[in-house]
């Protein structure tokens, strides 16, 4: 009995022991990233004092100095102002293309399981067909749209690009949703004398808490981290963060600032980890939800 | 004029006709129901009714007005379905409310016939859960609030006791059918249940491959069926069709080479015509009443009120049902009694009901 257990507790403890150091791993490189932008640049480069320092060594004197520069007034090609204001313009591309993209998904899903048609089932593969065309091939029609709507160089015009290119994700997370839930509450609802959007709202959206949790996430993701849309097709005013962090690193007088890039790259992430984490334990629910059947 | 008018309503999907020329009327005041087996279109019609779907051919007229072209929501009806389809994200209250709500009630209003259903349905202590907090039979009672409050023409049900545990379907079966004694409505009813059908009924029709078999009283389905389909359909367990020849005298029957006497319901057959004889399996007793018929006994199953028996009689199967502690030995070879006053005889080819 009492090896059993102790054989037991060894492999529990051996299990732990893996877990921990992969755990490890795969944090070491946002550690080193940490480390670096609370760093000041001689404890980088190893400068007299910090020799034998690693990029692994914590830092013997953190300041969050790189943190305020990388904000306000890290130099950026010309401009000297930081990330302040691209970080901004992203929120608001994020902000309306996460709404717009998720809202419309929903009514496609909606529809494409609720309000059968004929050729619905051809609709629905098109739009998963969208879900396949690599970014590139887009660009230049792109373009040519965006300049035909008047709408070329400003965030209007990037949230339009990522609406088009996140509706074929939304509306299949949406669309299997509903579909697990039972027709009969729509016939129920239609009986009731609810009508279309009636349905919709009232009956529809209070249970879809989880597949809009997945949805936002995927395309806050998706749209927060874009940087090649960003890169083609916005203007001197409409800069995302991804295209003004990418400028900032390879901005470079003289030395290179990694305590800066560190923190900017830091700023960057940090959004989408907070996204993460306020909605995460509904992603793998919402994700597997239309997976199973009940 | 009938209050619900089926008129020869037909509905394909594709090809595929799952209905063929429906013809049903019913008054006010009568609970219909359609019984059949999975596929024979019941709860198709019974979708048609409510609107959810369209027929191909044909008129639907609730008290004169035709209903078919009309909206769901115009048609004055209430239906209970089989997963009761409450909404997940409302109370009970929010729930029964809601074609209230939908109507344009007030919110006075809304509460108070809540209110006098809920109180009718004894629900009143739940009318703050939310469904998924409610068991399968509170869930069955609010599904029927939700469909009283509107006071509706017609109510439609879609198997709506499947669902539910052998003892509470049997409680809930009385209590719809006290619910329609008290309030006098309309109803149209779908289940694949017999039982069901027979005991709640004012009206049943027997439906199987789009067609129906037979609309009549509980007794005049049991009592006359119409053809061999609707025999066997209705009763547990089922009718047993025996292979016999009709005698030259008119007035008797050949099981093999055993001579029965023609039931006074059946129609004389042309001499020597291939028959079925109906035997429903309570009309056998050991105790000499009707006509005498040898069997071998094969099988007993006792079930507690009753013995089924399974017979050979001319080599085919037979089941019958004698009271509870016959005396009876499988593997013997036995004189049985069966009354024959109801016997039908059906047309061994077309399956019809042969009656006088």
């Amino acid at each position: 009995m009492a090896t059993a257990r102790n054989r037991a507790s060894f492999e529990r403890g051996f299990v732990y022991l893996v877990l921990l150091l992969s755990a490890a791993f795969f944090l070491m490189p946002l550690i080193a990233m940490i480390f670096t932008s609370l760093k000041s640049m001689p404890e980088i480069t190893g400068a007299a004092g910090f020799e034998n320092n690693t990029i692994l060594t914590p830092p013997k004197e953190p300041s969050v100095a790189a943190w305020g520069a990388a904000w306000s007034s890290a130099c950026i090609a010309v401009a000297c102002e930081g990330l302040r204001s691209y970080f901004w313009n992203s929120v608001l591309m994020v902000v309306f293309a996460v709404a717009i993209s998720v809202m419309l998904g929903a009514v496609n899903g909606y529809v494409l399981s609720k309000w059968r048609f004929r050729g619905d089932n051809i609709v629905f593969g098109m739009l998963l067909f969208g879900c396949f065309i690599p970014f590139q091939i887009v660009l230049i029609p792109m373009a040519r749209l965006l300049g035909i709507l008047d709408i070329a160089g400003t965030i209007p015009g990037l949230v339009f690009v990522h609406v088009c290119y996140g509706i074929p994700f939304t509306t299949l997370f949406f669309r299997n949703f509903y579909v697990t839930i039972p027709d009969e509450l729509v016939k129920a609802a239609r009986i009731d004398g609810a009508g279309f959007w009636s349905i919709f709202f009232l009956i529809l959206l209070p249970i879809s808490t989880p597949i809009f949790v997945v949805a936002i996430i995927w395309q806050f993701t998706g749209v927060w981290n874009d940087f090649l849309f960003g890169a083609s097709f916005a203007g001197a005013d409409a800069r995302p963060l991804m295209v003004a962090l990418n400028n900032l690193v390879n901005t470079s007088t003289g030395t290179k600032t990694y305590n800066i890039d560190m923190a900017g790259a830091m700023i960057a992430a940090l959004p989408t980890m907070l996204v993460y984490i306020v909605g995460g334990r509904y992603f793998v629910r919402g994700l597997t939800s239309g997976a199973v059947k009940g | 004029m009938a209050q619900l008018n089926i008129d020869r309503v037909s509905k394909s999907f594709g090809k595929t006709e799952v209905l063929k020329e429906v013809s049903i009327g019913i008054e006010e005041g009568e609970f219909l129901v359609l019984v059949g087996p999975s596929g024979c279109g019941k709860s198709t019609l019974l979708n048609m009714i409510a609107g959810l779907l369209d027929p191909s051919s044909g008129e639907i007229r609730l008290d004169d007005a035709r209903i078919d072209d009309q909206e769901p929501k115009d048609r004055n009806i209430a239906m209970v379905f089989q997963s009761y389809a409450l909404y997940p994200s409302m109370t009970v209250e929010k729930n029964m409310a809601f074609p209230l709500r939908m109507a344009g009630v007030s919110k006075a209003d809304q509460k108070a016939k809540v209110n006098e259903v809920a109180t009718l349905l004894q629900i009143e202590h739940l009318l703050n859960r939310k469904p998924a907090a409610l068991s399968g039979g509170q869930r069955q009672r609010v599904a029927m609030g939700r469909a009283l409050v509107r006071d509706p023409k017609l109510f439609l049900f879609d198997e709506p006791l499947s669902n539910l545990d052998a003892k509470l379907r049997v409680d809930m079966r009385t209590e719809i059918k006290l619910l329609h004694q008290r309030l006098g409505k309309t109803i149209v009813y779908v289940t694949h249940d017999q039982v069901e059908a027979m005991t709640m009924a004012s009206r049943i029709a027997v439906m199987e491959g789009g067609l129906v078999q037979q609309l009549g009283t509980p007794a005049e389905i049991y009592d006359r069926p119409a053809n061999m389909f609707v025999a066997t359909f209705m009763g547990s367990p089922a009718m047993n069709l025996l292979p016999a020849i009709a005698g030259a005298d008119g007035k008797t029957i050949m099981v093999g080479d055993q001579t029965l006497p023609l039931s006074p319901i059946a129609a004389a057959p042309a001499k020597g015509q291939t028959v079925k004889l109906g035997l429903r399996p309570e009309w056998f007793n050991l105790t000499g009443e009707g006509s005498a018929i040898v069997a071998r006994v094969e099988l007993i199953e006792p079930t507690g009120p009753d013995v089924y028996v399974s017979l050979r009689i001319n080599g085919e199967r037979v089941m019958a049902r004698l009271p509870a502690g016959t005396e009876i030995d499988a593997g013997t070879e036995r004189t049985f009694h069966v009354t024959l006053d109801k016997a039908p005889i059906f047309d061994a080819d077309t399956g019809a009901a042969l009656y006088a």
